[in-house]
């Protein structure tokens, strides 16, 4: 039966529904095969299948009566950052050893109450902070696309990689997944599927282990631009928990598909055009525009002058936030306990022992630019140059800009243990460097996948809207994917 | 903040030295808990005294993924402090994190604030007094800021030889914290500081002040100085938790202070403890490193903002404040300073009096109330929300002192049986003839036989008319007491022959 | 800005993390890496502008006063490495 794993979303609803499949069939394709692909892609690192045939069975039940709701039999994937009630929330790192949450994230919670059935925990960057999966304590999760000729194991993006890499490969119908810099959206093009990171305060925080609070964002990946607008339509609400959620009703996105891009006014953001880009990527992104011509839709050139500051003042804000979020990881009350012979001794080497290289490096990072004397020049700093970033947005929709295109990555996926990335902590981060303008003005983007390039490796395309309108990124992402086709790797594992 | 001297060197506060006098500057910083049902951003409740971890949330126990959201009531409460201190109420203010570790904090960082207070100046009237001529010296003691802030959990060392306990319960609850301008200089003005900022907030109902159970707490800044130099080096006393230890801490602290720089040494900036046990303070083992507390805006929380319409509500919902009550007390009821400065030095005092009062003579209702039952009161060892007197049996006695039922004299026995034995004190007097004798008969008789009884004494009276008291005081006695005075004194004088 | 070791090692302290004198050298050099990467912020005139306090335009909402929670203190120790009659349990804590 593994042919029920090739249904999208939308499909095996309409199956469902019809009664043509059940929710325990659908879960046992998903769940066989999770055990036959997961040594290989190393995308979970729990699986649940007695909670998973459970939860189908009372899908199916719900179903017979008619009752189902909106994702009710949909197996999916969560993100290790959501805590699952009694089920390992590590946020894949080693300092949250054993730790089973007495509760339930809203965001998973709404997913539950739709009718979703949970398969498992998804691996990721520990503590969301990274942009290959390879900082997870359980090891990278490995992209299921290759270049063609090469059996090089790719990285699948971060942090949210192993949504993706879940998603790709079939392992799950859809995947919760975050995105404080580019986590939702980096991940999905590299691995040819669409992630869309709402606007700030669309999706609740609360049960989501926080990173950078002001930037965190959760969203799904999913394998084509529809489900991922049934599956933000279940996750987004307003939760009276999350104060910085946002009081705004959750429209239908899925409506908004196939509406017409005739008469959008699409903006091509010039500083994006960045020194030693691919051709390929240049290329794309005209295709890209392209595209949008046809359907329609006026081009623009605008300009965001203060893009190329943001990946700097980025990585002042959320080292900050996190030093002081992450501090709550101190042995006492949950997670990873290292004795030691006073109290300070067991924080510390608890937290030596706990976090892992790249954790470690953005709390002591966070730590020096708060610290006295530091913090009017880098934190203060930081976040005025924030308010001109957003400013720069503000000013290109104030022209009448409905929504800027542009690229997602400066490449296509990269080796697992890639030498060059790993010797230089900053070359990492500048694979964020399209992506993270967009969580420092707290605005939604959407990863669509637009093509594939010579070695034969998906890439995608950004839009980026205005606050809350997430239907014109479904609506205009839809109309990349009818041009582009929708990508599926070729199965290895 | 900016230290800025607001007092001219007094003599008569200065302590003299060895080698001449010494100025001490005190400032104070007070943690208030709000009064509030449940925890300033948990649904928690902040009941004291209940079992380990039991008033605890998951935002509490700074569970992965939790959020705090504010308890709206904390924040009018931080406002209608801020409206009884006269301060200065900032419609825009902003949460920060307090970074630090310690085992009773479970986030690792405190929420408080830092730069944008939701309170900023205000003050405080202290009164000092009487002296001996019966005179009070008020003195204004200005008030820096006012903030809301989390408070921590407790720790337990005593129970394991090798492990402290750890209690969360009182994690996140929310406090003011009251900073004083270093306005005081003496540990006078410093208790009657304590003690006139715990009677307001007992009286806005922000604060129960309750001091033994932590929910009031200072920390004691003091430091000394020649008069008219600059302020010396501070050193501050940490939680101290009742008004007379913040008495004792100041003085030992001054002292502590002044003979070292008498030695010629100086004085090092550090954060001590009061041993209440030794009348002590020692400096708490010094910390290894140097704190740096990353203070930053929280981003879980929005910038707490509101309108001048939700600050003005709170105004008028106020109520009267212990200046406002004296003066009033003083002006409409005719109250000595002295009597309205105790009525008003408890708000619990304070509306006994006024149930007491109310239709009755103010002046009369005072004396039995601060002569009468708040004496008894001390006596026993009570305070006045123990007293076995409610306001309708003193009220009752009085009213039966003012138809005339019973003496003044009588009246001080009904109350001491009513104080012992409780029970309506007209039925009392009833029960027990207790009544003043008006029987102009019975009274007549009584004259008379003194009269008859006392030659040598008419004749004395007869010279002397100011000698008819000792008649009236004999008749009083033959009676019991219960002879109505007036009608003894006019029978008396009219026997007598005694021109009105 | 850069750092040296002795300020690598005073964060570390503040940040309680155990780094092994082995490990001070290398996190230095990546710490300036990053430091340096983010010095392009200097040429950025941020004067008259605010600092961003939250991306979206909203006001804070407030809880009203009711104990709504609490209660569980077998759910608050359930996952502690150490605790007795749902006390956590830390090493001796001197004052
Ligand atoms: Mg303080
Ligand atoms: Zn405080």
């Amino acid at each position: 039966m593994t042919e029920l794993t090739n249904l999208t979303i939308s499909e095996a609803r309409a199956k469902l529904k019809g009664r043509d499949i059940t929710a325990v069939e659908l879960t046992d394709a998903y769940l066989s095969a999770i055990d036959a692909a997961n040594g290989a892609l190393n995308a979970y690192v729990t699986v649940t299948p007695e909670k998973a045939r459970e939860m189908a069975k009372a899908s199916d039940a719900r179903l017979a009566d008619g009752k189902g709701g909106a994702l009710e039999g949909i197996p999916l994937g969560v993100k290790d950052l959501f805590a699952t009630r009694d089920i390992h929330t590590q946020a894949c790192s080693h300092i949250l050893d054993g730790f089973k949450p007495k509760y339930e994230s809203t965001v998973t919670q709404n997913l539950w109450n739709d009718g979703a059935v949970m398969l498992g925990k998804l691996n990721m960057d520990e503590f969301a902070m990274g942009s290959s999966n390879e900082s997870s304590y359980y090891g990278p999760a490995v992209n299921p696309w290759k270049a063609k000729g090469s059996d090089e194991k790719l990285v699948p993006g971060g942090s949210s990689g192993g949504s993706a890499a879940a998603v790709a490969a079939h392992l799950c119908a859809g995947a919760t997944a975050t995105d404080t810099g580019g986590s939702i959206r980096q991940p999905a093009a590299f691995t040819g599927t669409v992630g869309i990171k709402p606007t700030y305060g669309r999706c609740s925080r609360w049960g989501i282990v926080a990173y950078a609070s002001s930037l965190d964002q959760a969203g799904p990946i999913a394998r084509d631009v529809r489900d991922a607008a049934i599956l933000l339509k279940s996750m987004a609400s307003v939760d009276t928990k999350d104060t910085t959620s946002v009081d705004l009703p959750v429209p239908d996105y899925e409506a908004s598909l196939g509406q017409s891009v005739k008469g959008m006014k699409i903006g091509i953001p010039k500083e994006y055009r960045i020194e030693g880009m691919p051709e390929e990527i240049e290329k794309l992104w005209q295709q890209g525009v392209e595209w949008l011509k046809d359907a329609g839709a006026e081009v623009v050139e605008i300009s965001l002058p203060h893009t190329k500051y943001a990946l700097p003042a980025y990585y002042i804000v959320a080292p900050a936030e996190a030093s002081s979020n992450l501090a709550r990881y101190d042995g006492v009350r949950y997670g990873l306990r290292v004795d030691g012979k006073d109290i300070a001794d067991m924080y510390e080497k608890s937290r030596a022992a706990g976090f892992g290289k790249e954790v470690q490096r953005r709390i002591m990072i966070g730590t020096y630019v708060l610290s006295a004397g530091y913090y009017d020049a880098y934190y203060l700093k930081a976040q005025k140059v924030r308010t001109l970033i957003k400013r720069d947005f503000e000013e290109a929709f104030h022209a009448g800009v409905d929504a800027i295109l542009a690229p997602i990555t400066p490449s296509s996926a990269f080796a697992i243990g890639d030498k060059e990335l790993a010797a230089d902590p900053v070359k990492m981060y500048l694979q964020d460097v399209f992506t993270v303008t967009l969580n420092m003005a707290g605005l939604p983007g959407i990863s669509v996948p637009a093509g594939l390039d010579h070695k034969g490796l998906p890439l995608g395309l950004q839009i980026i809207g205005k606050p809350f309108e997430e239907e014109t990124l479904f609506k205009t992402a839809h109309v990349i994917e009818q041009a582009a086709g929708k990508f599926t790797p070729a199965k290895w594992w | 903040m900016t230290l800025v001297d607001t007092r001219t060197p007094d003599p008569k506060r200065l302590i003299p030295g060895a080698t001449g006098d010494w100025e001490i500057i005190i400032g104070m910083e007070v943690h208030a808990q709000v009064l509030s049902q449940s925890k300033l951003f948990s649904g928690a409740s902040t009941e004291f005294g209940k079992a380990p971890n039991s008033n605890v949330s998951l935002v509490d126990a700074a569970m992965p993924g939790m959020l705090p959201v504010i308890n709206e009531e904390c924040v009018k409460q931080a406002v209608r402090t801020g409206l009884g201190l006269k301060a200065q109420i900032n419609n825009r203010s902003i949460f920060d994190r307090k970074n630090y570790f310690y085992p009773d904090l479970p986030q690792g960082y405190q929420i408080s604030q830092f730069k944008d207070p939701i309170v900023g100046e205000g003050k405080i009237i202290i009164s000092l007094g009487p002296d001996r001529q019966g005179n009070f010296e008020d003195i204004e003691i200005g008030i820096e800021r006012l903030h809301l802030e989390q408070d921590a959990g407790k720790s337990m060392h005593d129970q394991h030889p090798t492990m402290s306990y750890v209690d969360l319960n009182r994690s996140g609850v929310a406090l003011m914290e009251i900073v004083s301008k270093p306005d005081m200089r003496s540990s006078d003005e410093a208790k009657a500081y304590m003690t006139k900022l715990r009677s307001i907030v007992r009286y806005l109902g922000t604060c129960d002040g309750n001091m033994d159970e932590g929910s009031m707490r200072a920390d004691v800044n003091v430091s000394v100085r020649r008069p008219g130099e600059a302020f010396g080096t501070r050193c501050e006393i940490k939680n101290v938790n009742s008004i007379r230890f913040i008495g004792q801490a100041i003085e030992y602290e001054a002292r502590r202070q002044i003979a070292i720089l008498e030695d010629g040494g100086s004085i090092d900036q550090e954060t001590r403890l009061f041993d209440p046990g030794k009348g002590e303070t020692r400096s708490m083992r010094s910390k290894e490193d140097a704190h740096d507390y990353r203070y930053f805006p929280d981003p879980d929380l929005l910038p707490l903002e509101f309108d001048d319409a939700f600050v003005e509500a709170l105004k008028s919902d106020l109520p009267e404040l212990p200046d406002d009550k004296k003066a009033r007390f003083v002006r409409e009821l005719g109250l000595s300073v002295y009597d309205a400065s105790v009525l008003v030095s408890e708000k619990a005092i304070a509306d006994y009096f006024e149930s007491v009062a109310e239709g009755r003579d103010g002046k009369t209702a005072a004396n039995w109330v601060i002569n009468d039952l708040l004496g008894a009161l001390n006596k026993a060892g009570k305070g006045i929300e123990e007293t076995p007197v409610s306001p309708a049996q003193l009220g009752g006695i009085i009213d039966l002192i003012k138809d005339e039922t019973i003496s003044g004299k009588i009246a001080k026995d009904l109350f001491e049986i009513v104080f012992n034995e409780g029970g309506d004190p007209a039925e009392i007097v009833e029960s027990r003839g207790m009544k003043q004798v008006t029987d102009t008969g019975a009274i007549e008789k009584a004259v008379d036989d003194i009269i008859a009884a006392n030659p040598d004494q008419v004749a004395k009276v007869k010279a002397k008319p100011t000698l008819a008291g000792w008649f009236v005081g004999q008749v009083m006695k033959s009676t019991g007491g219960k002879a109505n005075p007036q009608a003894v004194q006019a029978l008396v004088k009219a026997k007598l022959g005694i021109e009105e | 800005m850069s750092v040296d070791i002795a300020t690598v090692k005073r964060v570390a302290r503040l940040s309680r993390i155990a780094v092994s004198e082995d490990d001070l050298e290398r996190m230095t050099g990546e710490l300036n890496g990053i430091l340096g990467f983010v010095e392009l912020l200097s040429e950025v005139d941020v004067s008259g502008v605010d600092p961003m306090t939250s991306v979206t335009p909203i006001t804070m909402r407030k809880r009203a006063d009711a104990v709504t929670d609490g209660d569980k203190a077998a759910d608050i120790v359930a996952n502690a490495p150490n605790s007795d009659q749902n006390f956590f349990l830390v090493p001796k804590v001197v004052e």
